[in-house]
């Protein structure tokens, strides 16, 4: 293998790792949006899990109990947004912003003794028979169990959409609650479930910057990410197959920004920086042309009023 | 079965956003008092250094009044795109970039004369903030754009170019390598108003009480401001009234990126003297809580900002003499925020334990 495709490969091996906190966030929110609820906080929520992720680590010296405390605490964060919106009927757009200043500050405070603090996290194995399939190997097969974990949600996503009695529930909720509440099911109860699964998603997308992408704490190490995850949702048009090109393409922008950067090319690092939300904003007007807004679920960001 | 059932309210709670406003401010203290009481800070202390730096006494009042200059200006706009139900979340970025034109215009004509100089920059500022402004508003028009992700994104790149500039070609030769222009020439300076009187308040807040007027002459006297006012709140209402919806929007936005804009080069000529990073502080997403607080109500606009900047310089000084971490202001802002949503639930919702009737 000569130099020009060994340095391709590992561009793209790098292009999954930096797109893997990206598409979990992402499904995380488009799980949430298809039940009808706008979730704006998944920045707060993700890095709030990225802290606990780490925190739990450090302590037990277990990565998997950090994934489930990210899990959780996501989660458990995204359920404020629940008890305002869902039953004190507040904003969805101003909730969400609220969670993103909340989750930001909460991480940056409890976090502060911790900064630059190195902990174990996972390390890349190579799945048996399948790392040696050519170029797909090197670029798909040779990474942590939390990429390989993210494999197997785009397919699972859509078959609990698409074929599931749950999934057909939740997506009633998202498009027309009242028919939903009609059909004798709780579109409420039902909005409890989306919020929180997206939440403890955005929270493992999280878990991965501090344990996999990474092994250390650093304030503000998402800069960004939960944000370019909402724009990624319209992008995918509320489908998960297109959720996993958008998380890669942004996961390749970054790692071309950082192999750039390691070698030495002449370019100011703010310009550099500025890429990943350029192209969020050109990624979003392309979409947006051709109309993807109106994939959006019909109840999407409406409240379901309290029954006189 | 007696358990409480929500009503509708025919008429809005009386004094409601004042009750709800109390109570979600005990809230939020309540649980940030019990984050630092985890973090191993004596909590009632932190309340009483948060009350006195930034209200008790002459001087913490003069360091409130100074920062909430720059938020009333951004909040002014949000609060009007908030109205709108146009979600413009842009006011960090286009105060960026208000602090960037100021800045171009310092330097690119360093000699006029202070009454030269002074309208070139804040013209100079309202264009830069205001075209920052102006295009997620067309792409959102034109294309049907998420205006929350394009002004959150512009809020990023916009601050990165800031840095671009005063890492780059706007650097201070003699600063040392430091990120940062050279200090403006004393035409450029916005001074103070009375130095003997009211200390370092500068006529930064003079323009603030000159836009506060124009802005509430504007909703309460012309017909546009009105329609604001009156159907801004249902697009689809506005359009079958006949008002130009799509020139609103443009209009409205381009308005907060100028009054953005304002701040930045207030903040930037009256606070620092010249440009640097270290402009950024986030003024733009406390605009945003002071703006949906206060609605769109000049009065309220100013006294919720002047609360949230107390609040800053209290956290300030809790960083100062407790060591508590500067993001506990975050914490605070999200908190209010968050329970303002909730609460104001009761403003058009009662509970009752009465049965069905």
């Amino acid at each position: 293998m000569d130099m020009d495709t060994a340095l391709l490969l590992s561009i793209l091996a790098a292009t999954v790792q930096s797109g893997t906190p990206i598409l979990y966030a992402t499904l995380g929110e488009m799980f949430t949006e298809r039940s009808g609820v706008l979730n704006l906080g998944v920045e707060g929520m993700m890095i709030v899990g990225a802290f606990t992720a780490f925190l739990a680590t450090h302590i037990t010296g277990n990565p998997w109990a950090g994934v489930l405390a990210a899990g959780l605490c996501g989660g458990g964060l995204s359920l404020l947004h629940g008890v305002v919106c869902l039953i004190f009927q507040g904003n969805q757009v101003v909730s969400g912003l609220a969670l993103t200043i909340l989750g930001l500050g909460l991480a940056d405070f409890l976090g502060t003794p911790y900064v630059g603090i190195t902990t174990t996290g996972f390390q890349a194995f190579a799945v048996p028979v399948l790392a040696d399939i050519p170029v797909l190997g090197a670029i798909f097969f040779r990474h942590d169990a939390m990429v390989y974990l993210s494999y197997l949600l785009p397919p699972l996503f859509w078959l609990f959409m698409a074929r599931t009695r749950p999934g057909l529930a939740l997506r009633a909720a998202g498009e027309h609650p009242a028919a939903a509440s009609a059909a004798g099911l709780s579109p409420v109860r039902i909005r409890w479930c989306g919020i929180f699964t997206g939440g403890f998603l955005a929270g493992l997308g999280g878990a991965y910057l501090s344990l996999a992408y990474t092994h250390l704490w650093t304030n503000n190490m998402t800069s960004g990410r939960g944000w370019i995850a909402v724009a990624l949702v319209i992008f995918a048009f509320w489908r998960p197959g297109r959720a996993v090109f958008g998380a890669y393409l942004f996961g390749g922008v970054m790692a071309l920004q950082l192999r750039l950067q390691a070698m030495g090319a002449n370019l100011p690092s703010s310009l550099m920086l500025m890429l990943p939300y350029a192209l969020t904003v050109l990624v979003l007007l392309a979409s947006s042309a051709r109309g993807g807004g109106r994939a959006a679920p019909a109840a999407l960001g409406v409240n379901i009023e309290p029954e006189e | 079965m007696f358990l409480p059932r929500v009503v509708k309210r025919q008429e809005p709670l009386q004094w409601g956003s004042f009750f709800i406003f109390a109570a979600a401010l005990v809230v939020s203290l309540g649980v940030s008092c019990a984050l630092l009481a985890v973090h191993g800070k004596p909590p009632l202390k932190a309340l009483a250094v948060l009350w006195s730096g930034g209200f008790g006494g002459p001087f913490a009042l003069e360091d409130t009044l100074l920062k909430s200059i720059p938020i009333f200006l951004c909040s002014l706009g949000v609060a009007v795109s908030f109205r709108m139900q146009v979600w413009n979340i842009g006011a960090e970025g286009q105060f960026a970039l208000g602090a960037v034109g100021a800045t171009w215009a310092v330097l690119a004509f360093p000699g006029l004369p202070m009454w030269a100089m002074m309208p070139v920059m804040f013209l100079c500022a309202a264009i830069a903030g205001g075209l920052w402004a102006a295009v997620p508003a067309v792409l959102r028009l034109r294309f049907g754009m998420n205006e929350i992700i394009s002004t959150l994104m512009f809020n990023y790149i916009g601050i990165l170019f800031l840095q671009f500039l005063v890492y780059g070609a706007w650097k201070d030769p003699t600063s040392f390598g430091f990120p940062m222009t050279p200090i403006f020439p004393k035409a450029a300076l916005i001074g103070p108003i009375a130095p003997a009187t009211l200390g370092r308040v500068h006529w930064g807040l003079a323009v603030c009480v000159g836009v506060a007027v124009l802005l509430a002459v504007f909703l309460k006297r012309t017909r546009l401001g009105f329609e604001l006012l009156a159907g801004g709140e249902n697009p689809r209402a506005a359009r079958y009234a006949r008002m130009p919806y799509n020139l609103l929007v443009l209009l409205v936005m381009t308005l907060c990126g100028a009054l953005a804009g304002f701040a930045g080069c207030i903040e930037t000529s009256a606070t620092v003297n010249r440009l640097q990073p270290s402009i950024m502080v986030g003024y733009g997403y406390t605009a945003i809580v002071v703006a949906w607080l206060s609605r769109l109500r000049v009065g309220s606009i100013a006294c919720f900002a002047f609360l949230l900047a107390g609040l800053r310089v209290g956290v300030e000084h809790l960083q100062l003499d407790l060591q508590v971490p500067a993001a506990f202001g975050g914490i605070l802002e999200g908190m209010i925020l968050l329970s303002v949503l909730a609460g104001q639930f009761f403003d058009r919702y009662r509970f009752t334990l009465k049965g069905r009737s």
